[in-house]
């Protein structure tokens, strides 16, 4: 089991009333709003944060990034990661992860994580994601081709990263006449990926046939084993069987030394009116021609005002109920994992420890209690379910390196 | 004008298949539609086919035109229009382009100088307006975006409804996700059309609204300056979508532009 630590790097000293009479924290919600002196202070909190989770004993670090909201601060993973490869020591720096499609230059990706591989001497974890619809906004790429300019720069990354160069890349959204980058990572063949995801099946399946775990995003105990049915078929499909070391799971729990107070924090983890990314508009969340073609109609309507969302709208207290929100001391928070081990049987697992307006005293306790409590106990819960992680089951990093493939069809001729 | 007799039909044009409505005897017309489709049926439309021989293709990618994958930009549905025109044997034909649709006008004249009668360009997306930018589609809503077309709020009621239909709505989304595909960066404008635009000796007509709340009225002076033979209308109480809005007074000003036979 790989055990990490994740929080979202809120912004939490911008001022609530403000986005609540412009009606949207996200996207055009001006940054005249951005206090940069609050965020000289919060960079450094998060900065202590990690140091104590690596202190404590987790094995990874996970990192993210979003734009133009006070949601996420990290505008860039790369540079929180090649902050904890320099200062931490034996931590995994799991990128959960670059945006693909964002990248002009998928080269410039591929040597910064390069370099954040070898600077941290092997402890990079490079996951891939396509970027909310907001991000593409606020980059200005284009949202119609994110999905062709996600697979293409993956090639292209991993390209850089194992063929010898130089080589020459003429691709439909990437054209590199000299592909030859001087910086190339430690990891052989290359970090390993994985790739969360929330809702798009599309993602699920590409992961499989890639053989890259998913991390599915705080999703129901019931979404969740609906992913990983997918997820096995297609790795069925393509020849292995799928396992704990290709689930991950990242889930919002904060612990206390005690009851009341944690739930009392964990209500931060809806402390964006409700909405994991913020108030925004749906056609900034959801840019025509980013989401599936399948979904155009119930989409339109959400988006119109005509129908609720599809993604539906769950209380504090259901989610609560639902086991997407655990609050507790570890005793109860062990108890409750324990069942989402059980019912879904990852090898990797995430928690998202602190969100808002948590003070930092109150996630240093927080991670404290992860780190010397919470995942010593899920150690021994994981080792009895045998949920191994992709290093303990010393998986292959792409589906090309696996020795055991045996594809449906011909297994069926045996 | 009920009663004018419009045909449908599917033309393939080097492969690239078109939604083609006709209607209408004289000299040809071709009016190119906005970036956010077109209805079925236009009073506009009719009011020009009394006159002329008026042919409205579909954009590919737009309304009942498939989605060609392959296209890039702009000047591609351009080029496959002044196909059209060559597999229909039309020559000299006047065009009349409606916002988005004007920006594919404009480059089609500049394609073929010699092979335009007449140029007409309303609210002409194309070229970067020198004071005030051309609404996002990309962060305003569907409504919202088709209600900014209209000065007068009741007729945007009369032609979609006030609350237009999920499948007019799904419709704007096919037509957006095309509009992003080909026009996304520079947005809505091309930097050389301008430029392209001096051999173009044709009579053109400038229109805009008065109330163009969706490309600033910035832009028609700076097509009247690249065009060398061209002059300006300014339609009172009006928005972006003329056509729509004011439907009778846009005709008339085509029809005494080019003229009636």
């Amino acid at each position: 089991m790989h055990l990490m630590y994740f929080t979202e790097q809120p912004m939490s000293a911008y001022p609530e009333q403000a986005g609540r009479d412009f009606g949207a924290t996200a996207l055009m919600f001006s940054n005249k709003h951005f206090d940069p002196v609050a965020g000289s202070r919060l960079y450094n909190d998060y900065i202590e944060q990690y140091m104590l989770a690596e202190e404590v004993g987790v094995d990874g670090i996970m990192l993210n990034e979003h734009h133009n909201a006070p949601f996420c601060m990290q505008a860039k993973a790369n540079i929180f990661a090649a902050i904890l490869a320099g200062m931490t020591k034996k931590v995994k720096i799991v990128m959960l992860g670059n945006p693909l499609p964002l990248a002009e230059n998928p080269i410039r990706l591929a040597e910064e994580l390069a370099m954040i591989d070898m600077i941290s001497k092997g402890r990079l974890v490079s996951g891939f994601v396509r970027g909310g619809g907001q991000e593409q906004l606020a980059t200005g790429v284009n949202p119609a081709f994110n999905r062709e300019r996600f697979e293409e720069a993956h090639e292209l990354v991993t390209r850089a990263w194992t063929q010898t160069g130089p080589f020459r890349f003429e691709g439909n959204h990437y054209q590199h006449r000299v592909v030859n980058p001087w910086a190339v990572p430690l990891q052989k063949p290359y970090p390993r990926v994985w790739i969360p995801g929330v809702i798009s099946k599309e993602t699920i399946i590409w992961a499989a046939q890639q053989r890259y775990p998913y991390i599915a995003l705080n999703t129901s105990i019931e979404q969740t084993k609906k992913i990983w049915e997918l997820y096995d078929s297609v790795a069925a499909d393509v020849g292995y069987v799928g396992g704990p070391e290709n689930r991950g799971y990242l889930i919002q729990v904060h612990v206390s030394d005690n009851e009341e107070k944690a739930i009392e924090n964990a209500r931060q983890f809806r402390w964006m009116q409700g909405e994991f990314t913020g108030l925004a508009h749906p056609v900034w969340s959801t840019p025509s021609g980013y989401g599936s073609p399948s979904a155009r109609r119930a989409f339109v309507e959400f988006a119109s005002g005509r129908a609720k969302n599809p993604r539906g709208e769950t209380s504090f207290e259901q989610q609560m109920a639902d086991l997407r929100i655990i609050a507790g001391t570890p005793k109860t928070v062990v108890a409750k994992l324990k069942r989402i081990l059980e019912e879904t049987r990852p090898g990797i697992l995430a928690l998202w420890g602190n969100d808002g307006r948590v003070s930092q005293a109150d996630s240093l306790t927080c991670i404290k209690l992860i780190g010397q409590e919470v995942f010593p106990a899920i150690r021994e819960i994981a080792k009895s379910l045998d949920l191994k992680s992709p290093f303990e089951a010393n998986a292959p990093v792409h589906l090309k390196y696996s020795t055991d493939l045996k594809p449906r069809k011909a297994a069926a001729a045996e | 004008m009920a009663g004018v007799d419009w045909t449908d039909s599917t033309v393939e044009v080097g492969g690239t298949k078109l939604h083609l409505k006709r209607a209408g005897k004289g000299r040809p017309i071709v009016v190119l539609h906005h970036e956010t489709g077109t209805l079925d049926q236009l009073p506009f439309y009719d009011a020009l086919a009394a006159h002329y021989d008026v042919l409205v293709p579909h954009h590919p990618g737009y309304s009942r035109s498939e989605r060609p994958t392959w296209m890039r930009s702009v000047r591609d549905i351009a080029v496959i229009h002044r196909g059209l025109l060559s597999d229909l044997k039309i020559k000299d034909a006047a065009l009349v382009g409606l916002g988005f649709g004007g920006w594919i006008a404009a480059e089609m004249a500049s394609m073929a100088p010699a092979d335009l009668s007449h140029l007409v360009l309303v609210g002409a997306m194309g070229i970067k307006p020198p004071q005030g930018d051309i609404l996002d589609l990309a962060v305003t809503g569907y409504v919202d975006y088709a209600r900014a077309g209209f000065h007068d709020q009741t007729v945007f009621d009369r032609v979609y409804g006030a609350e237009p239909s999920i499948d007019q709505l799904e419709m704007w989304d096919v037509c957006r996700e095309m509009s992003f595909r080909i026009a996304w960066k520079p947005y809505m404008y091309s930097q050389t059309l301008p430029h392209l635009l001096g051999a173009v000796r044709a009579p053109a007509l400038v229109v805009w609204g008065d109330d163009d709340r969706v490309v600033p009225q910035s832009a028609a002076k700076r097509y009247v300056e690249a065009l060398p033979n061209a002059k300006l209308e300014i339609v009172k109480a009006c928005g972006h979508c003329v056509d729509m809005e004011q439907p009778e007074a846009l005709a008339k000003l085509v029809t005494s532009f080019i003229g009636r036979e």
